[in-house]
């Protein structure tokens, strides 16, 4: 006995060469599966990486806008004639005259050619009018008044800023001429063009202008199409959920009806808007372009997800506290709302909330109920026309302009940001109701 | 081992020494048959049950002493493919006949896990949970008092008293077995069943649940299924022997163990099979 150990000879099977031969070779393949997970991983995360990189450093510039500091008399004779402050008066008063007026005082030596003064006005964004003219509707008393404000610039003056356009270009084939440069470099001598925050891509809507556009109304329509899809199908899903889980008898019906859910959440998406455009909009007669029918179609849409993960949420319950709830005589449905259901809770916030996130990405079937729309207004209820985040961002895809393309990284920014907090809030609802059993 | 045998012998001499029985049937099953699906788990079970008496089932695993003692609170009723035929009585009721409330039965005929499995809540919470949904109690004084008597009467109040508002799965296994009993109890029902109550408990935590079962049975009716003989022999007045889904046997305690009057029980206590 001591022998053996000793001199180690192959006394059996597991001290042969031969079996240590296998034993490496049982080792290498367990290093060689490290190695491919490892590459798997890193090769997911430079994916990652590249995405993100694209579409920051594409979107990044987007978040600085250029806007020009004039001092604009709010003519009081154009705004309010008849001195009462009519609201009518004040919508209709032609503000692209005092903010070009002023433009012109600023720059000192447009002249009076037609041509020139067009060239100079075109430094001012076509929205700067709506600027005046908001402030005039906040703030009465600018009435008749000279103010000193910040308009937003052209989309060219700000491309021009941020380097898409440059001067080496033959002013023939550039978008801004040479007296143009010169005014800006004019203007920002005096400190007069600055790069700003882009408050304006937060808080409007539709424009054919890019300096003019943004995704606050498409976000308000995202977010109404969200709250009737919670709305409607968190209730709907988690009871669906637990009829078939807990009460409903086992048989072919039943499995049929498991089979089918399955099914349906592995339909493609634009099935649902071709079902939504031909029931909601077709039969029911529900506008188009309305937030309730994207959140109609979006609920369908989450409707076997959200069924999904709560079953597997209370399947995951242990069968003990069941028994503990009835052995104490409590009613079917009581052991569930007071125990099961609890329980549960953190496995179904989770799976609602990954269906959410899914639903506020979705795009294909928003086309179909013509949520694609253009829409300049925040919509005023569910059943006004309204777009979405990730139809805005399909729409000024398509768009040929620079600052388009920039804003579509930058929508899609806020998106993922969207994304990220509504992941972020999932994890911290289901550590919050995670209790241990 | 030794002492509670003879325990138990004397026991049994005092009570056929009296003429007339001295104990009432409190549950009563007759030609109990059992399915589940193809299998006939239960073969024509009769017994009769006693009133505060500690009743052990034993056999070897798979005989059908736990599918029993779940029907005796129609535990079985959520398992689909369980169908129970014959007569199973609760003073003298048929507890499966149609105009049986099912919540109310398990009422009074309280259940004891395997598996200790309190509910993921404050010990007060589990507690209190039995007398909430049947309201026996209104107001928090009442249910205030109930949590004491409840828990003195599992003998856990001593240890827990301080800790009213700690978590039910925080305890130790045995704490929590008791707190289990303490739970059942606190609904006041007529009998309490027990599957296999000491089976994850440490043997000092049994001893506990042993002492506790003893004094439980001047109240309650006991029905407690135990793979382990020595404890039913030292907890129970009467045994039931099962077997591949027949009732063997069913006598005193004492006679189980000394003098069984089937070939198998004899096999069975004395470890030949099981």
């Amino acid at each position: 006995m001591t022998d053996a150990t000793a001199d180690n000879s192959p006394a059996g099977p597991l001290n042969s060469s031969e079996y240590a031969r296998r034993l490496k070779k049982r080792h290498d393949a367990e290093w060689r599966f490290r190695a491919y997970g490892l590459g798997a991983i890193f090769i997911g995360l430079a994916f990652l990486v590249t995405l993100l990189w694209t579409i920051v450093s594409e979107g990044a510039p987007a978040f600085l806008q250029s806007e020009i500091r004039l001092n604009v008399t709010f003519d009081k004779a154009e705004i309010d004639p008849t001195g009462t402050g009519n609201i009518e008066d004040i919508m209709k008063a032609d503000y692209a005259v005092m903010v070009r007026q002023a433009l012109r005082e600023q720059l000192a030596n447009v002249g009076n050619d037609r041509a020139a003064r067009a060239a100079a006005h075109r430094l001012l964004s076509s929205g700067a009018d709506l600027q005046a003219r908001e402030i005039v509707l906040k703030d009465r008393t600018a009435i008749g008044q000279k103010r000193e404000i910040w308009l937003i610039a052209d989309g060219d003056v700000d491309s021009f800023l941020k380097g898409s356009i440059s001067r080496d270009t033959p002013e023939d084939r550039r978008r801004i001429s040479n007296q143009q440069i010169a005014w800006i470099e004019k203007l920002q001598a005096e400190g007069r063009l600055k790069s700003r925050f882009n408050t304006t891509i937060f808080t409007r809507g539709a424009s054919a202008n890019p300096e003019m556009a943004g995704v606050g109304v498409a976000a308000l329509g995202s977010f109404m199409m969200l709250v009737i899809t919670v709305l409607l199908a968190l209730p709907i899903g988690v009871a669906a959920a637990i009829y078939l889980e807990e009460f409903a008898p086992k048989n072919r019906f039943t499995d049929l009806i498991e089979v089918n859910i399955n099914n349906l959440a592995a339909v493609p998406s634009i099935v649902f808007g071709i079902l939504g455009l031909a029931v909601f909009i077709n039969f029911f007669g529900l506008p188009r372009s309305a937030p309730v029918v994207g959140g109609l179609v979006l609920t369908l849409m989450s409707l076997p997800t959200i069924i999904i993960a709560t079953r597997a949420a209370l399947k995951a319950v242990p069968p003990s506290i069941r028994d503990a709830a009835l052995g104490l005589g409590a009613s079917k449905m009581q052991a569930i709302f007071h125990h099961v259901l609890p329980l549960a809770m953190p496995g179904i916030l989770t799976g609602t909330i990954l269906a959410l996130a899914h639903a506020l990405g979705e795009t294909a079937p928003l086309l179909m109920i013509g949520m694609v729309a253009f829409v300049v207004d925040y919509p005023g209820g569910p059943l006004d026309p309204a777009t979405a985040l990730p139809v805005q961002i399909y729409m000024w895809s398509n768009l040929p302009e620079r600052g388009f393309i920039a804003r579509t990284s930058a929508a899609i920014m806020i998106l993922l940001g969207f994304l990220l907090v509504m992941n972020a809030l999932a994890i911290w609802l289901r550590t919050k109701f995670e209790r241990r059993w | 081992m030794e002492m509670a045998r003879t325990m138990t012998e004397t026991k049994a001499v005092g009570a056929s020494s009296t003429e007339a029985p001295k104990f009432k049937i409190k549950m009563s099953g007759r030609g109990v048959n059992v399915h589940y699906g193809a299998k006939h788990a239960l073969k024509t079970v009769d017994i009769d049950i006693r009133e505060n008496q500690v009743t052990a089932f034993i056999g070897p695993s798979g005989c059908g002493k736990s599918t029993f003692l779940r029907c005796l609170n129609r535990m079985n009723d959520t398992i689909d493919a369980c169908k129970v035929s014959g007569d199973l009585k609760l003073d003298k009721q048929d507890i499966y006949d149609k105009s049986i409330d099912v919540v109310q039965l398990r009422a009074r005929v309280g259940m004891v896990f395997q598996k200790a499995n309190p509910f993921p809540k404050s010990i007060y919470e589990n507690i209190v949970y039995g007398p909430k949904i049947h309201g026996l109690a209104t107001g928090k004084q009442e249910l205030d008092e109930i949590v004491e008597k409840s828990l003195r009467g599992a003998g856990l109040w001593n240890e827990v008293k301080d800790r009213l508002l700690d978590s039910g799965t925080g305890l130790s296994g045995g704490q929590q077995q008791r707190l289990c009993i303490a739970r059942a109890i606190a609904v006041s029902p007529e009998v309490i069943l027990m599957d296999e109550p000491c089976s994850a408990l440490d043997p000092i935590a049994t001893a506990h649940v042993e002492e506790l079962i003893d004094e439980l049975k001047s109240k309650y009716t006991i029905v407690i299924v135990t793979h382990n003989m020595q404890q039913a022999a030292r907890v129970s007045q009467r045994t039931a022997f099962f077997h591949l889904g027949v009732l063997v046997e069913e006598d005193d305690t004492a006679n189980i163990f000394t003098n069984p009057r089937d070939e198998r029980t004899q096999g069975y206590i004395t470890g030949r099979y099981g």
